[in-house]
């Protein structure tokens, strides 16, 4: 019990400077999502048929195939083929934002598809362009009512995180698989790397539930 | 009263999946003219006042606005155009995310580029037109129906339309709602407002409409004063005055 506690102990500052790759890699994907998934919507729901199933080829492909496939298919495949030579820590990032944008999209979509379709008309009816109504009267909406959607794509994507232990990153999960491989306190170890990720977990969560509620509109349902 | 003309509409034909919503209409509306639009359901009232600001393109037919007559090519020229038409609708389509005063403000600021300060002085003025000017910092759904009706009437005067459609601005209102938004509508026509408004409300019409256009099955069929045509003098009764008894008969 003792040897456990120390073997923790000592490895915590190891695992916890694992975590700021975990969360690197996270914020990097969820910004990824975010840059392109609420474009991606915009176009899924206003989009000539060209764009909508160009973007339901994209929400599909990403929908349907595992992480650890998509990362295989990526880094060993793709980039190598390409000759890019990025970090394991780029390519989790960048997998995971590509995905996150199929998945975001659809939850953007949804926030904009329950919208009051009249407002889109009385915009138009003051002589805003289509582009202008969707910056300043749709998207608006649609990102207050989708921080629940999105919190939980946050709590996704931080766990799927974890599979970027296979490239090599040096997040918490690898680093705590280095530490128990020698120490052989596999369990406290992992359970530690748990706590870590439950706490990473609730912080975001947490937050983004706050911004939810300073974000409030009386009498707003959504 | 000036006689002047100010919209004219030939011609004017729509159809939607097949269906023909109107077919042929022809009418004109001069300088502060309360128009009224009464008919059935379905008679193309709505479509009519969305494709005379081209919410909907209409398939044939001309729109001449103040003696130029409109194009709708060019996204530009229909954005434009729709900036002189002032949109009132029945379900209101406030902006929710936007207090009061910011929904008349936005447009201003988005689409006449005006600053910050003077979209926010203008639309108090325009709040403090119809009496709401006191709910500026509530949302939408802080508002009574009335006072939400109200809102997007400010908001569409605030774009200083030449003309404003209303369909059927008081039909989603409870019953002692309704009075507040005719008494704005009223006092906008007596100080000189082009008005074209399809409605149910029969005595206001009656009181304050030059004209009354009967709608059904997407063609004007009755069009005249309110005299003549709600009026048991002729010989026939005519399709309007029937389908007010029918209306009547209902509320009674």
């Amino acid at each position: 019990m003792l040897e456990s506690l120390l073997a923790v102990k000592n490895a915590l500052p190891y695992i916890l400077q694992g975590s700021l790759v975990t969360v690197g890699i996270v914020l990097g994907a969820m910004l990824i999502g975010l840059a392109l998934g609420l474009p991606m919507a915009v176009g899924q729901v206003y989009g000539t048929r060209p764009i909508r199933y160009t973007a339901a080829i994209y929400v599909w492909f990403f929908r349907g195939i595992p992480v650890l496939v998509l990362f295989f298919l990526f880094y060993f495949g793709l980039f190598n083929a390409l000759n890019l030579n990025l970090s394991a820590i780029v390519t989790a990032a960048l997998v995971l934002g590509l995905r996150g944008v199929a998945y975001q999209s659809q939850i953007f979509r949804g926030g904009i598809e329950a919208l009051p379709h009249g407002q889109l008309k009385a915009a138009r009816a003051l002589g805003m362009s289509d582009t202008r109504a969707v910056v300043s009267i749709i998207l608006p909406q649609v990102l207050r009512t989708s921080i629940p959607g999105w919190a939980n794509e946050y709590s996704i994507v931080l766990k799927d995180s974890a599979i970027a232990f296979v490239l090599g990153a040096p997040e918490i999960l690898s680093r705590t698989h280095f530490v128990a491989s020698r120490t052989y306190e596999h369990f406290a170890l992992y359970l530690t790397a748990g706590v870590i990720y439950f706490c990473l977990t609730w912080a975001g969560v947490h937050l983004l539930h706050r911004l939810e509620k300073k974000l409030y509109i009386p009498g707003y349902s959504s | 009263m000036a006689e002047e003309e100010l919209l004219r509409v030939e011609g004017l034909s729509k159809t939607i999946s097949g269906t023909s919503i109107l077919s042929d209409v022809d009418m004109v509306v001069r300088k502060g003219d309360l128009k009224v639009l009464i008919g059935p359901s379905g008679g193309g009232k709505s479509t009519l006042l969305q494709c005379i600001n081209l919410l909907l393109f209409p398939d044939s037919g001309r729109i001449v606005l103040d003696g130029r007559e409109v194009t709708f090519r060019r996204k530009r020229e229909v954005l434009a155009y729709r900036q002189q038409i002032g949109m009132i609708f029945q379900e209101f389509n406030l902006f929710d995310h936007l207090n009061a005063l910011q929904n008349v403000s936005i447009a201003l600021r988005k689409v006449r580029r005006m600053s910050s300060r003077q979209a926010a002085e203008r639309a108090e003025r325009e709040l403090e037109r119809v009496g709401i000017w006191e709910q500026k910092g509530l949302y939408p759904a802080e508002l009574s129906g009335g006072q939400k009706q109200r809102l997007s009437i400010a908001r569409a005067l605030a774009m200083d339309p030449a003309i404003l459609l209303l369909d059927e601005p008081t039909s989603a209102l409870d019953p002692e709602l309704i009075g507040e938004v005719l008494a704005v509508i009223r006092d906008l026509s007596q100080r000189g407002m082009t008005m074209l408004m399809a409605t149910h409300q029969m005595g206001f019409a009656r009181t304050l409409a030059q004209e009354i256009m009967f709608m059904e099955q997407g063609r004007i069929v009755e069009q005249g004063a309110p005299q003549e045509l709600l009026s048991h003098s002729g010989a026939e009764q005519s399709r309007t005055l029937s389908f007010c008894s029918k209306i009547n008969e209902l509320y009674a």
